[in-house]
């Protein structure tokens, strides 16, 4: 039994709270109401709020975030679509990276504290289908592996055990999740059905007079019926709540016009002001299948992928004003990402084709502004196959944003990530629980001989717990896990033979608790 | 939970041979013809279950006319003021935006109408098959002469040779442009459709399906070359942009090398051999089969399925060179298909449902010489579909429509909180208020409909006929005794309450009064059961 299951079990209603908790004041703590009410509800029984924006076909990370240290690797690979440097946007106390021009929302919101970039985010043998590139994302599987459930589906299984039978209830008067839009997302799906409800209009619900239900046959069709009665009892259990939190805003401020994201999370904003409970809501964004004219010739920043990323870093920013006008802005964090990125080199057409790793962005004010990672390491000549490997697991940052943000325990998180990911330091220390600080990762691991014929030594740092180290090849495919268990804390030594390997560019992933560093080797 | 569910007989692609009366044809022509009109069921009825698959797989019945021009040309930069209204502009290579767009919005309306006049065959259902298939989006082909081409190459083929639809597919001048084909060439290669006909046209992704990213490139090769040429609408190879070299493909493809070839027939000669490859491969007819099996029985494929009826249609699919037509008459035609449990489990899709309706209840349109009338009401069909997610001829990406390959909700995927009520809504709409294009108002007349029953002044033979006709799922005997009481016999007990009603309505129309009351018993009753989620299956 869970804390959560615990406590909602067996605490009368109306426990008197302890106004001291382990002898201190909770004024002592920057968000001491949030203190204790994780204390109280644990397991994420708090008011935080999590927002997913998929960006559906696949963002070009390259021309997103921009590798300056790297600047003529860059444009060499990218010769008709590179960002020029002048033109790329600063972020404040970072030389390494900038932001693509048309994204002068998020620049401001990383120059305010408000933005965390983590590059280079993946998984190992990455799928180049969008389709089940997507349901990976959304599945929270390995590469290989089918899941028919949603990482937020089973986050909410677990929250609220049983759903929909039994809600609402006086603890979820709310939809779990809202989908903006008319589609369903497996990204919600939960064991057994849909955990999340679909709305496109918040203002308005059809209704329809519900039935004599006759007793579903034992057969598919008496399946699918089931189905789509729950939907019906659904959409009129929760469409009421859904108006009345939607008409208790009436000021916004200001949003883009012509901009569908911006759209979606305007209504996002005032679900939430308006006082609903749910804690996930989704938004889409589509058009990242950017295989032809993603810039304009002759002003590469300019044309189809800016007008996209504008518009991306437009509506985020006015959301994120939004929220602040609201006054709600402490209790919501939000997510980008996309299924996959794009190839290092791009093509003929003046795109990029489907690739691997790709950086994705964490916003909001509880967020620990900074970028994690180093920026891809890009080969000198790059060719047709080569791509960015991935320095983070993308489960990595949903573990995080779990643990650190919904406060989730362990137990459930391993019940809903189904194994353990190392956690990243993307939101403000506090906020749920202390996480470790982050050491220099200069020198985690050390690479010799480099280049290599037979025989590679690789010596790493352990700070104690878990360690990984794997290796790539330049398409980013797992060659091989070298290590996978736990460490005591000193510098140790293994030994990789890779005679068997074409020559070529390699790559070497070494994870250690929230640390974990990228080099590059070649075999001769 | 619940027990397990079980077939009514273990799968088999043996003829049915059970009786053959209105409820396995009902099934039969839910599955094939978006609905069931009533004239349909007694003539399929009658026909004996071999006949009536010949028939529902007949290809001899002509072709529709193409889209004519309905559209004003506006402020257009280069107005097609050649072509004269209600002619067709198919063939007019027009490439100004303006009327390129007014041509796609007619072709889309243009093909409403086909579904809603379809003749009693599959050919309809085929061709939202294949568009699903081979998903292409209008709005991103933009040449809508490249557009009606595409569609008019599927509608031709859509009972024909799968393995020739793909060789045509491949070079078709809209799938150059969707999946980048025009811009492959030998200086820098797109992989785009090189690996989409592999993973969604011919191979797909299951679990014997195992073709490599190189397998990937080097198609990417085979296929470079290719252009578009919009004054001739048509496709054409350049060879001084096709790569050359020898093409290697990996042991899921036996190892095979493909010799690159030079001059005008180089990417003729090397598609041919690549698209023999693919379809020597034994996990083509597999995929294909699912893909097949999933839009016309049920989206769980056991491993009973599989092995009884997948893997031996996968067999006649091969012994007939992929023709599809052996394939579907043994699938439709099979036990398996009339089997207890595979009725009433398919959620309509929302083409389905919608011309479903209009079908059923035969709602009535203008004549064929008011084109412009019958565009614009076909135009609101069009809203309605892509309200409800099913934008046809722009799907949601090239993978299709989710409701025939995502996990693990399939039709599920169709209805949410959002477009169920939509769903409700606008069969609503059509049940009880209809809408109005230029004078033209669409509804259904239930009077009309009630009127050719045998007994429409019995309400329980009524309701009985209703219900029988347009559900996917019966409902029960006190369902229908409820129904009666609140909505035909207005809270009475007595069946001669309606029995009076409907004959006083029959003898003397002018009676405003009653016929007012006979008129709301019968909109309401037949919105009753459009809006039950029974309605929603088929």
């Amino acid at each position: 039994m869970n804390r959560r299951k615990f406590l909602n079990g067996y605490l009368p209603a109306g426990v008197m709270v302890p106004s001291f908790v382990n002898g201190m004041g909770f004024k002592a703590f920057e968000s001491g109401h949030t203190f204790l009410n994780n204390l109280l509800l644990p397991g994420g029984d708090n008011d935080r709020v999590f927002v997913v924006i998929q960006l559906n076909g696949g963002n070009d990370g390259l021309n997103t975030v921009i590798p300056l240290d790297q600047f003529g690797k860059y444009a060499n690979a990218r010769k008709n679509i590179f960002i020029e440097e002048s033109k790329v946007l600063r972020l404040n106390g970072i030389e390494n990276v900038g932001l693509h021009p048309a994204m002068t929302g998020l620049q401001q919101l990383y120059n305010d504290g408000k933005l965390h970039v983590v590059q280079s985010v993946g998984y190992a043998q990455p799928n180049f289908s969008h389709f089940r590139a997507t349901d990976i994302w959304m599945s929270a599987s390995d590469s290989k592996q089918v899941l028919n459930t949603g990482w937020l589906g089973r986050f909410l299984d677990e929250m609220y055990p049983g759903f929909p039978i039994g809600y609402p209830n006086s603890n979820m008067t709310d939809p779990l999740a809202i989908q903006i839009g008319s589609v369903t997302s497996l990204t919600l799906q939960g064991p057994a059905q849909p955990m999340g409800m679909s709305i496109s209009n918040p203002s308005s619900f059809y209704s329809f007079v519900n039935n004599q239900i006759d007793t579903a046959p034992n057969t598919y069709a008496g399946k699918e019926l089931t189905f789509v009665r729950e939907m019906a009892k659904q959409t009129q259990k929760f469409g009421d709540v859904i108006k009345l939190a939607n008409s208790k805003v009436t000021t916004q401020s200001p949003y883009p016009t012509g901009n569908s994201l911006a759209d979606q999370l305007k209504i996002v904003s005032r679900l939430i002001k308006g006082g609903l409970k749910t804690k996930i809501y989704m938004v889409n964004y589509g058009g990242f299948d950017t295989h032809s004219n993603q810039t304009v010739a002759g002003d590469t920043s300019i044309g189809y992928h800016a007008t996209l990323l504008g518009n991306v870093s437009n509506a985020i920013k006015a959301f994120m004003d939004d929220l602040k006008f609201q006054g709600v802005e402490d209790r919501v964090i939000g997510m980008t990402y996309s299924e996959f990125g794009r190839r290092i080199l791009s093509n003929g057409s003046s795109g990029t084709d489907h690739g691997a790793a790709a950086p994705l962005f964490v916003f909001g004010a509880r967020v620990q502004a900074g970028v994690s990672g180093t920026t891809p390491i890009l080969p000198a000549n790059a060719t047709v196959g080569d791509n960015v490997p991935y320095q983070y697991d993308f489960r990595s940052v949903y573990a995080s944003i779990l643990s650190n943000w919904l406060c989730v325990d362990s137990t459930m998180l391993n019940n809903v990530m189904l194994k353990n990911f190392q956690e990243l330091p993307l939101t403000k220390l506090g906020t749920c629980s202390i996480m470790k600080p982050v050491g220099n990762p200069d020198q985690l691991i050390v690479l010799y001989p480099n280049p290599f014929h037979k025989k590679i030594t690789i010596q790493f740092k352990s700070a104690g717990g878990h360690i990984m180290i794997q290796v790539m090849d330049a398409s980013g495919r797992l060659v091989k896990i070298l290590i996978d268990r736990e460490f005591d804390p000193g510098t140790f030594r293994i030994d990789f033979d890779g005679e068997h390997l074409p020559a070529g560019l390699y790559y070497i992933r070494f994870q250690n608790q929230v640390m974990q560093q990228v080099k590059s080797v070649v075999k001769m | 939970m619940s027990t397990e569910r079980k077939f009514q007989a273990p799968p088999s692609l043996n003829p049915y041979t059970g009786p053959w009366d209105n409820e396995v044809v009902k099934h039969l022509l839910r599955r094939t013809m978006f609905g069931a009109k009533k004239d349909d069921i007694s003539y399929f009825a009658g026909l004996g279950r071999a006949k009536a698959i010949d028939q529902i797989l007949d290809t001899s019945l002509p072709l529709p006319a193409p889209p004519v021009k309905e559209y004003a040309v506006g402020n257009a930069a280069m107005p097609d003021t050649l072509i004269g209204p209600g002619e067709t502009w198919v063939n007019d290579p027009n490439n100004d935006g303006t009327i390129a767009s007014y041509r796609r919005a007619s072709f889309k309306k243009w093909w409403v109408g086909n579904l809603i006049n379809q003749d009693r065959t599959i050919r309809e259902n085929m061709c939202i098959f294949w568009h699903n298939h081979f998903s292409t989006e209008t709005n991103d082909i933009g040449n809508a002469q490249f557009v009606y081409k595409h569609h008019a190459l599927i509608r031709a083929n859509a009972l024909g040779n799968i393995k020739s639809l793909v060789r045509a597919i491949s070079v078709d001048p809209s799938m150059l442009v969707y999946l980048n084909g025009q811009n492959n060439n030998k200086f820098a290669p797109d992989e785009n459709y090189a690996r989409e006909i592999q993973e969604l046209f011919v191979i797909g992704k299951g679990v014997g399906a195992d073709f490599s990213e190189a397998d990937v490139k080097a198609a990417a090769k085979l296929l470079t070359g290719w252009r578009n040429d919009s004054n001739k609408m048509e496709s054409y190879f350049d060879a001084t942009r096709h790569d050359v070299t020898n093409k290697q493909f990996s042991a899921f493809y036996g190892n095979k090398v493909i010799a690159g070839k030079t001059g005008a027939t180089g990417g003729d000669i090397e598609l041919d051999e690549f698209i023999n490859m693919l379809f020597a491969n034994s996990e083509a007819a597999l995929f294909l089969c699912r893909k097949l099996y999933i839009w016309f029985v049920y989206y769980k494929i056991t491993p009973e399925v599989e092995s009884n009826i997948i893997v031996p249609l996968a067999k006649i699919m091969r012994d007939n060179n992929f023709d599809v037509k052996p394939v579907l008459n043994a699938l439709l035609g099979s036990d398996h298909f009339f089997d207890a449990m595979n009725r009433g489990c398919q959620i309509k899709s929302p083409v389905t449902m919608m011309i479903g309706l209009l079908r059923e209840f035969d709602v009535k349109f203008p004549t064929e010489d008011m084109y412009a009338t019958n565009y614009g009401l076909w135009n609101q069909m069009l809203s309605y579909f892509t309200n409800l997610q099913q934008n046809l001829g722009d799907p949601p990406d090239v993978s299709g429509w989710k409701a025939y390959y995502q996990e693990p909700g399939y039709y599920e995927y169709w209805i949410n909180t959002d477009t169920l009520p939509k769903r409700i809504q606008y069969l609503d709409a059509l049940v009880t208020s209809g809408y109005t294009i230029s004078g033209f108002k669409v509804v259904v007349d239930g009077l009309a409909y009630v009127k050719k029953m045998a007994a429409p002044n019995d309400p329980n033979k009524l309701i009985d006929d209703l219900s029988a006709h347009i559900l996917g799922i019966p409902i029960s005997a006190s369902h229908k005794a409820q129904l009666k009481k609140d909505i035909l016999l207005s809270g009475q007990s007595d069946d001669l309450y309606w029995a009076a009603a409907w004959d006083l309505f029959i003898s003397t129309p002018t009676n405003a009064a009653n016929t007012k009351y006979v008129t709301t018993a019968i909109t309401n009753l037949i919105k009753y059961m459009v809006d039950l989620p029974e309605y929603q299956l088929c």
